[in-house]
């Protein structure tokens, strides 16, 4: 089985930071908002490098999004940035009609995704997001899996014309994709080959998946992680090509199951390839305060969790 | 540029469309709509500076959002009329398939609109969007945008208020279409906006009242004091005092026509009250 190194943990969000500043230098209309997050989001040396591109708008998201869409008409490309649960459940009529529906190319760009915000409790910890953003016609979404992939992301999302939202996270986490990989929006990534089952991995999960690939492996079973790093447009070639092969799937996600990767992948199959499926994402409820680790362990989204729902899909088969 | 008499006659023409529109298909917003026919013509006739054609981006001319999105029938009539797209079109209005759907959009690709609007509130954060833009890329000209008093009760406004006013956006122009009507009832019974003029003063607009808005010939000369008042610093409020429902008696100093299309003897008592000059498309 292919082995991926840890290169050194870091954070996903920096990567967001390191992308803009790299396009603050490659693509003059890139223009950056910011709800009152700038360190948080490690907007900082954008904001350092291109003052006049950086427009701080304080504790009111729904104007960002507003004032985003504007930005559009006059040819900025406007990345927004705060955590995922004020990028969108709270601003979803914003983004529904004056981006989504008005067609305006606007990255919405998310950070603090999911239960590893950590202390902060459910009241931050949105595990709808990625739900609520792929119903809206037109709309990217893109779940990258470590710093280095993020930074990739960011950078590739400038050159795509359209709305997007760019969902990463506040812990660090292995870096483990190669620094100069390309990031195609739309083309999953198979990071093991096996026979016997799928392991669609979307985010934080993604690393999770691979350690859970290396305890299956020691028990003899083979399994192929792809990293669906977009969630919508879906990779439909690469997942239903995997599943032809293993018979089974099993879906990891830092979001509710409802309105998640795992739903998409359940559609797409249903349709083309109908196979059993386990869906390793939260259970249609809300988050607490704890740590990041405590919380995946509780919740059930890490890697044991995955071999568990992997060694039952199997026996589905 | 038009004398003031064309521009009178485009006013009454507007108005026949405006009716012809919603009465075709019993739906639609008339009394917003006949309210603000001055200000669209005084806009699109002798205010704005306006490019042939029509660029999503604006490149060198000025900008205009509609944030009360239900007026669409005054909207469409006067941008068809401003050479946008083809009149006869206005037969098409709310049908399937047209690209004059209820509420703008921009989904259909309809000439002469920049976003979609109808949910409100929207507007004015979508507006200073695009006055921000004419600052980064140096164009000298001037973002407008018209919202309704009511929808000022929603709060993405003050928020989109407090940013211009914070960063001196002084390239843009907010006129309040103040009928003093919402659905449910005039404003002071629904939710009273207060002294809305002292508030805009509080969050450091500048503020111009039009108290006849419709009198043409002050909507013009008050959008124009508008604009020389503009690159100073602070942006601008137009208060526009309006009357729903104007140019038709009985639809006129009510709420009840915000919503609501008149039958065919309705049609043809307003129609009567505005005889036909540029022609009915």
């Amino acid at each position: 089985m292919k082995e991926y190194i840890d290169t050194g943990k870091k954070d996903t969000r920096s990567g967001f930071g390191a992308g803009l500043t790299e396009l603050g230098k490659s693509h003059p209309d890139v223009v950056a908002l910011c709800a009152d997050l700038t360190g948080s989001l490690k907007m900082d040396e954008f904001k350092a490098n291109h003052p006049e591109r950086f427009f701080q708008v304080g504790i009111a998201e729904a104007n960002m999004i507003g004032l985003a869409a504007g930005l559009t008409i006059g040819g900025k490309i406007p990345f927004t940035g705060t955590f995922a649960n004020f990028s969108t459940g709270r601003v979803y009529d914003q983004i529904r009609q004056s981006v989504a529906y008005s067609h305006k190319n606007v990255k919405i760009c998310a950070s603090h995704a999911g239960l590893t915000l950590g202390e902060d409790g459910a009241t931050h910890q949105i595990l709808e997001d990625i739900g609520l953003m792929k119903m809206l016609p037109g709309m990217t979404v893109i779940n990258p899996c470590d710093y280095n992939q993020t930074k990739a992301a960011t950078i590739a999302i400038a050159d795509h014309q359209g709305p997007v939202y760019l969902r990463f996270g506040r812990p660090s986490v292995p870096n483990f994709t190669p620094s100069d990989e390309p990031f195609v929006i739309g083309k999953a990534i198979t990071l093991t080959s096996g026979e016997d089952v799928t392991i669609v991995a979307t985010g934080h999960l993604v690393w999770e998946a691979l350690e859970a690939a290396k305890t299956l492996s020691a028990q003899g079973i083979s399994a192929e992680v792809i990293n669906m790093h977009t969630i919508k447009p879906l990779d439909s070639e690469c997942l239903l090509k995997s599943v032809t092969k293993t018979g089974c799937v099993v879906t990891a996600e830092e979001h509710n199951y409802l309105g998640g990767l795992g739903e998409s992948v359940a559609r797409e199959l249903s349709q083309n390839h109908p196979a059993p499926q386990e869906f390793v994402a939260t259970e249609d409820t809300f988050g607490e305060s704890g740590t990041p680790a405590q919380l995946m362990e509780k919740y059930g989204l890490n890697a044991a969790a995955i071999v568990a729902k992997a060694l039952k899909v199997i026996s589905r088969k | 540029m038009p004398n003031i008499n064309a521009l009178e006659d485009l006013v009454i023409q507007v108005r026949r469309d405006i009716l012809r529109q919603v009465h075709k298909v019993n739906s639609g917003h008339p009394g917003g709509s006949l309210g603000c026919a001055e200000f669209f013509v005084a806009l699109f006739q002798q205010v704005m500076q306006r490019n042939d054609g029509f660029d999503m981006n604006g490149h060198g001319e000025d900008l205009f959002f509609l944030s009360n999105g239900h007026i669409s029938p005054v909207f469409y009539s006067v941008l068809a009329r401003s050479g946008y797209f083809p009149i006869e079109e206005l037969s098409t209005f709310r049908l399937l398939n047209s690209r004059l759907q209820g509420h703008p959009t921009t989904h259909e690709g309809l000439p002469g609109v920049r976003v979609a609007s109808g949910s409100l509130g929207q507007g004015i954060s979508v507006a200073t969007g695009a006055a921000l833009v004419k600052k980064l890329n140096q164009d000298p000209h001037l973002v407008y945008t018209l919202c309704g008093d009511g929808e000022l009760q929603e709060g993405q406004n003050w928020e989109a208020i407090m940013y211009a006013a914070s960063n001196q956006v002084d390239n843009l122009i907010v006129t309040v279409d103040y009928n003093g009507q919402q659905i449910d009832g005039s404003l002071d019974d629904v939710l009273s906006l207060g002294n809305l003029r002292a508030k805009f003063e509080a969050f450091g607009w500048l503020v111009i009242e039009i108290q006849d808005g419709n009198d043409l010939n002050s909507v013009i000369s008050g959008l124009k004091s508008a604009k020389e008042h503009t690159g100073k610093g602070k942006p601008i409020c137009v208060l526009m005092h309006t009357v729903m429902g104007n140019g038709v008696d009985f639809m006129m100093h009510t709420h009840a026509w915000h919503g609501k299309a008149p039958n065919d003897d309705q049609l043809t008592l307003a129609l009567a009250q505005n005889p036909e000059t540029l022609g009915d498309y």
